[in-house]
Order: C-alpha cells, then structure tokens, then sequence
C-alpha cells in the first residue's frame, strides 16, 4: 500500500491505496463519488472524465498515485441540487441526456472545452471536441446545444462574479 | 492488473537510482498507452517509475533554431503553444490531432517516442524534421532512433529527457486516422529544409515509420504537390490488417504526401 494525498472538489484527502488502483475507483470506492462512471473502461467512451489541475482526464487511464498532490474536480464539485451550474442547467433544459450515464463526463468535458476554446464556441468544434466522449442514447444533437447554452452560461457566470 | 510497486522520483537522478534499483522497471509518462495495456495484462511491470513528479521533464523553449520540448510536456501543451505555433505550425496541428482532448491532456512526446507505435503520429515529425532525441545519458539522431513495431535504441535504464526539433522553413503532417481510434491509417510527413526535404510515413510501414526517398528527391527538384502526383509507392513494406490493405496504404501515402505538400 502507498499513501496518497490530493485534494477533491476544495477537500484534502490522505489514503492507503494499492498503487494499481484508478483514480475513477478511488473517487468512486474510497470516497464514495459515484457520480464519476466507469463505461467502456478502455479509454474511449468518456464517462470518467474529472478534471485534475484543471483539464479533463480520462480517470480510468489514471493511476490515483499519479494524482499525488493535485486538485480534482468531480461532477459532484461544481454546482449543488438547489443551485447547478450552468452546463449542468443546459443539459436539463435542452433535454441531453436520456439514460444519463455519459453525462457526467459530458458536462466535465463540456466544462473544459469552454475553459479552453472561450464561451463563443460553435457547433463544429463542440462537435470535433467531443471525440472522446460517446453518447449511445441521445444522436448528440441535444448535447451539442447544451454546450452552447452552457457557454453562454458559463461566461454570464463569470461576468457575474467579476 | 497486476500488482506492482510504484516509485514517483522528484528528480532525474533518482529516477536513474529507481531504474538501477529495479531491472525490468517500467517507466509512466502519461500512462495512455501503458495503463491500458496494463489493464488488458499485456503489461505487466513488477515496478513503475512514474515520470509525473520531475518537473523539469516538462516545458517548451526555442533555442538556436530548435524547438526543444520536454518529454513529460503532453500534446495539449504542444498543440496551445505560442512558441510551436509561431515556429512549426505543422507540429502543433500534428499534436492537435492524436487521440481526444482528454488523452491529449495526459499523453506525452516522450512517451509517444520511445513507445514507438507504428500508428503513432509524432514518430513521422521526429524522423521528417531530423529531431535529437535526448537522454539521461546521451543525444541520439532521429535516424538512429526508430527501430522497428514498438522499439526503439533506448536502453532499458535510459529516460528521454527532451527531443529537439530543427526549425524547417515548412513543416506539414497529413494523416488519414483511423476513425474509430484516431491512429494513423496512413500518416505522412513533409519537411522542408536549408539541407533539403525530408518524408517520412507513419501508420503504414511494416516495420514502423520510415523515409520515402523517392518522395524527397521528387521535392527536393520542385517542391510541389505535382512533383509527386503518379509517384509509385511500393506496398511491399507495408502492412495488411483488418483496418486496411497494404495496396490501401500505398494509395493513401500518395494522397496524404500530396496533402502534406500542399
């Protein structure tokens, strides 16, 4: 056992791990983050993507002692029931989901797209960005206007607290 | 996965210690390619270095008409950079292009070079652009580099530190990827240079990336996409597998030198 520390969503956290375990099965097993899906498990599909420093991450293609001393961000850190983020409100509003299980990694790879491409975003490169998150449900049409209207949320969101 | 034991050196030197420590080590760069292999048990290291906590693997500078980048630096570092973009656009839209946003938020040059695959993209810029792969123990031209499916010069305790690309006047990758996983089907790549014009084609060769002579002397007369329209490509190196027949990646090599050339 090797002993990690990071922080996750603003919390420091210590624990013995065994050094093969994933950071997905550590936020989801050791912290109790289920929020953070495993889908393919291979590194395609998405549905672990959290973002560590900052930038979206497949957590199922990360060892959670490479993670030692980092800031992750899980879809349980970034809005609340009674207040969402605004990439989460977008997916409500536009219906872009179906069955729900892509969208976590969805909103955290929606999330980092506009935090590095600007909230003026289009839909062919929200639509290239998302090469490495599959949605078996919904054709994407739904997911890329949630994208959109998240932008816009999220640079009114940022406006707001300036 | 197996079990194994796992060291993260703060320092080149103890990464060094590490390795001596612990013949047969594995070392983690980005893990995008070895987790999963890990995962699948194809891998399976008794010990991983992990390169993640030396920071001075990391980084990009321009320097004597080279761009030096650091092995830990990943392809999303590479593909935002001002300094990339300014000198070697072409490198930029290559790192641009490997895997998806997320992959390309971990993976890294270094890793990318000494795995060697032969779908991987940055092999072809190494080769096309006569970069020096440099080690912890020595400098190795790009030439020497490459040695065959998934191998390379680098000795078993040796760890890339940094790999210097040449500024070429121009410098283009075209790549036919594979659509489900992003990999080269066919990817060729185009330099131009004081010294001359320098081809190499990944994704095809069976025995990894190469150099199309044929295609260098051709633009090295005139540097124009006409120059190699009708060049033969021989399909008797390449491979055959179930995304393409060599016949295919011989065709696609003419398309995709065309495209590099612009």
């Amino acid at each position: 056992m090797s002993s990690v520390t990071l922080t996750v969503n603003g919390r420091t956290v210590t624990a013995d791990v065994d050094p093969r375990t994933l950071l997905v099965d550590f936020l989801r097993t050791n912290l109790r983050l289920t929020g953070t899906h495993v889908g393919c498990d291979t590194s395609q599909c998405g549905a672990c993507v959290v973002h560590v420093d900052g930038r979206a991450i497949k957590s199922c293609t990360t060892l959670a002692l490479s993670c030692a001393g980092s800031q992750v961000t899980t879809i349980e850190g970034i809005g609340t029931a009674a207040k969402l983020h605004p990439m989460q409100e977008a997916f409500r509003e536009h219906h872009a989901l179906q069955c729900g299980f892509c969208t976590p990694g969805m909103i955290m790879a929606g999330i980092d797209l506009v935090n590095r491409k600007g909230a003026k975003v289009d839909e062919h490169t929200i639509r290239e960005e998302l090469e490495g998150n599959i949605c078996r449900c919904t054709g994407y049409h739904n997911i890329v206007r949630a994208i959109e209207t998240g932008a816009a949320g999220m640079a009114a969101m940022k406006q707001a607290a300036e | 996965m197996y079990a194994f034991d796992y060291r993260r050196p703060h320092s080149l030197n103890e990464a060094d210690l590490a390795l001596k420590a612990h013949p047969g080590a594995k070392l983690l760069a980005g893990g995008q390619t070895l987790i999963p292999a890990m995962k699948l048990r194809l891998a399976e290291p008794g010990q991983v270095v992990d390169l993640g906590g030396i920071g001075d693997l990391k980084g990009i500078t321009q320097k004597d008409g080279a761009i030096r980048i650091g092995a830990m630096t990943t392809h999303a570092a590479v593909a935002e950079s001002t300094v990339v973009a300014a000198a070697l656009p072409g490198l930029a839209a290559l790192a641009a292009g490997i895997g998806d946003p997320h992959v390309r938020n971990r993976g890294t040059i270094g890793g990318s070079v000494a795995n060697n695959d032969p779908g991987a993209d940055y092999p072809a810029a190494v080769l096309a652009l006569g970069a020096t792969v440099h080690t912890s123990k020595r400098a190795i031209g790009a030439d020497q580099f490459f040695n065959g499916l998934f191998s390379t010069v680098l000795e078993e305790s040796e760890i890339i530190t940094h790999i210097d690309f040449p500024v070429a006047e121009r410098f283009a990758y075209a790549k036919f990827a594979n659509p489900a996983s992003r990999y080269a089907l066919v990817g060729v790549a185009v330099a131009k240079s004081k010294s001359g014009v320098r081809v190499a084609v990944t994704g095809a060769g069976a025995s990894g990336v190469y150099r199309l002579p044929q295609a260098e002397t051709a633009l090295a007369a005139s540097f124009s996409a006409k120059a190699v329209d009708g060049l033969k490509i021989d399909a008797s190196n390449l491979m055959s597998d179930i995304h393409a027949e060599a016949d295919y990646r011989a065709h696609l090599i003419g398309v995709m030198l065309r495209r590099a050339v612009g």
